[in-house]
């Protein structure tokens, strides 16, 4: 019984934690499949989700709600600015290059949220308390469900814009064939500030509601982000389910693996799993190989 | 016209400057701190301590009418860098004793340098491998682990507990904290029934506290600095773990309890007495030094000075009081250093011998709860 309530506490943690990896995966997937780099500093955004709402909340004194929107849109900001003047004037630069480029621009971002807000890490505190909630012998708290509530959101949201409306159709069209989405007259460059703009909020999102959990710093995005890549690498940088599914995994195996095997391993399972992946499935677990015509 | 008199008045304030200088030149101290990196929380309080002090002293007329002038260079945390600098203020700017640096890891690179140098350095460090075995011209401020682990140890043997989980952080700090921990369990009789890490950058310790729960475990004792520690208390809280929760002196600071919230009353641990210095009893030596020094840092950057900035306070305090008796050689220094008794600085009280550069006993350390968000001590 003890054994079992254990297990039960850590299939729970874990897929708190893997909600979030999930979130940040999905925010990778959405400017990867529409620029075809994989954008380091999404951790960055993350991190400034949570930074810009607490000093919302304690310098401009703002309510929690209107502290959430003004970092949302503040990240979305910044997302905007760094692709116009990070990745659109290099019109022909190789993905690795502008890959390059994210990893600069997350050092830079993290050196100036450094100077301006300082070293020291801070606590949002919880949208809605912080008395433990039981379930079937394990517990969580509130935050959890506020994880869970907005990663199904983003999960339904995203569904929708992506089949269900023409700038989400158009999106994907771009991922599958830049030069003829071009050719059938979608603006390609304006699909792909787009994807800043979504995804960069989406980071932000994410950032805000796990603040109050893991609390927040200049710092705070790096592991995050990489965590939140291995997502979106076991989901094969699908922007759908199959990135959520990965980040739950990784979240579950994380935490089985800290509590049944060491602690010390947890972070090797992590990129363990994502090195295994990328040798043996590098298109990613659920998704069918794709063949190319030549 | 303008310019003119502009060029004089330049010219004569350097003369002036000149003069001044050449009346009684500076003594240079150099310091290393790791004011940026992951040992900022270190290295920042240290350095503005240590300029404070440094400034006092020569508003109030130097030391025996010479102004100290204190070269501090950032060592990001980083050994190699250390060493470098160490070097720079050796041989460019020839400073006759060292403060810092603010972590062991940058202290052991540093000592071969100062030991062939011959300068004295006043490291701010808490490993206690860097004054055992004892080096000819190292010294230390910080407390040792060994008295903070004693100190809490001493409290689960007076309460009758003897079974302890250790969560301890995967960084040199907890690894430090681990291996003190565990070998000193068996003088204290406890019993280590759990032994688990977590990550500097780990956001959630819930299933290490799930597996310490479902163990025979008495009591927790975690070793980290913040904000890990921070996370740790507010899991404890959300799993309804009921086992009291002891710290290191690594989360000694208002900003533990400013991260961990309510999670964190009824946290005990071992502090350096800065944390309760209003509380001490009248007689307590310390008392008067750490008023000063809370009052003082308090003015200058409205922050509260801390445990770590008192390391530096008191090796400015040691180095003015070394050359006060023994003249500003570098050796007259170190003798002067290590013939210090009953110094009542932040730290504790310093004793220094020749077979002693820590100075410190377990007295230096109280163990303090935490109760309605402040530190109370624990008798």
């Amino acid at each position: 019984m003890e054994f079992l309530n254990q297990t039960t506490q850590f299939v729970i943690s874990g897929l708190a934690t893997g909600a979030i990896y999930a979130l940040i995966g999905l925010s990778f997937a959405i400017i990867f499949n529409s620029t075809g780099i994989i954008n380091f500093a999404q951790g960055e955004f993350v991190m400034l989700g949570g930074v810009l709402t607490i000093f919302s909340i304690n310098t401009l004194q703002l309510p929690l709600l209107a502290a959430v929107v003004l970092a949302v849109a503040g990240t979305t900001v910044v997302g905007v600015v760094f692709e116009r003047a990070a990745i659109r004037p290099l019109k022909n630069a190789t993905p690795l290059s502008l890959i390059i480029i994210t990893i600069g621009a997350s050092i830079l971002i993290r050196g100036l949220v450094m100077l301006f807000w300082g070293k020291d890490t801070q606590a949002l505190p919880a949208f809605s308390g912080n008395d433990p909630i039981n379930f079937a012998g394990a517990t969580l708290l509130p935050q959890h469900l506020w994880i869970f509530g907005v990663t199904l959101l983003v999960i339904a949201g995203s569904r929708l814009f992506f089949h269900h409306t023409i700038s989400g159709k158009a999106m994907r069209a771009c991922s599958f064939n830049r030069r003829a989405a071009n050719l059938v007259g979608i603006s390609v460059g304006r699909m792909v500030l787009l994807s800043f703009v979504i995804s960069s909020a989406l980071g932000s999102l994410a950032g805000v509601i796990i603040a109050p959990l893991t609390m927040t710093s200049y710092d705070v995005g790096v592991m995050l982000g990489l965590k939140g890549f291995c997502a979106a690498i076991m989901g094969g940088m699908g922007s759908g389910f199959g990135t959520v599914l990965g980040g739950l995994i990784l979240g579950v195996l994380e935490s089985l693996g800290a509590g049944l095997i060491s602690s010390g391993y947890k972070d090797a399972i992590a990129f363990f799993i994502l090195l295994l992946i990328l040798f043996i499935r590098p298109q990613g677990l659920f998704k069918k190989g794709e063949t190319e015509r030549v | 016209m303008k310019k003119l008199i502009t060029t004089a008045l330049v010219s004569f304030s350097l003369c002036c400057l000149s003069t001044a200088a050449l009346a009684a030149a500076p003594i240079k101290i150099g310091a290393l701190f790791a004011v940026t990196g992951p040992a900022s929380f270190l290295g920042e309080p240290e350095r503005n301590t240590a300029q404070m002090v440094v400034d006092e002293i020569n508003k109030a007329g130097g030391v025996k009418g010479r102004k100290l002038e204190l070269i501090t260079y950032d060592t990001g945390g980083d050994a190699t860098k250390a060493v470098q600098l160490a070097n720079k203020l050796i041989k460019n700017d020839n400073v006759v004793a060292i403060i810092g640096p603010s972590t062991t890891g940058d202290t052991m690179a540093v000592i071969p340098v100062v030991e062939k140098a011959n300068i004295p350095m006043v490291a701010c460090a808490a490993g206690i491998k860097i004054t055992d075995p004892v080096k000819k011209w190292v010294f230390k401020t910080a407390q040792n682990d060994t008295l903070a682990v004693a100190k809490i140890y001493e409290h689960l043997k007076k309460e009758k507990k003897n079974k302890v989980a250790l969560l301890t952080v995967s960084d040199s700090f907890g690894s430090s904290g681990r291996e003190q921990l565990k070998s000193q369990a068996a003088k204290f009789g406890m019993q280590i029934v759990s032994d688990d890490t977590y990550g500097p950058k780990d956001t959630d310790m819930t299933a290490q506290l799930t597996k310490i729960r479902g163990s025979q475990a008495q009591a927790v004792i975690c070793w980290g600095t913040n904000p890990g520690p921070a996370v740790i208390a507010r899991n404890a809280k959300q799993l309804g773990l009921a086992l009291p929760l002891y710290m290191s002196h690594g989360v000694s600071s208002k900003k533990f309890i400013e991260l961990a919230g309510e999670a964190a009353e009824g946290v005990r641990l071992p502090s350096g007495k800065v944390l309760v210095a209003d509380r001490l009893p009248k007689g307590d030596k310390q008392k008067g030094a750490l008023l000063a020094y809370i009052k003082d840092y308090q003015n200058h950057f409205k922050a509260e000075g801390d445990h770590f900035g008192g390391h530096a306070w008191d090796a400015v305090m040691l180095l003015k009081g070394a050359i006060e008796r023994g003249g500003d050689t570098p050796s007259g220094i170190r003798n002067q250093l290590e013939a210090t008794r009953g110094f009542a600085g932040i730290g504790g009280v310093f004793n220094y011998a020749a077979g002693d550069h820590a100075g410190l006993t377990k007295d230096a350390f109280v163990l303090v709860e935490v109760r309605k968000k402040d530190w109370v001590l624990v008798k």
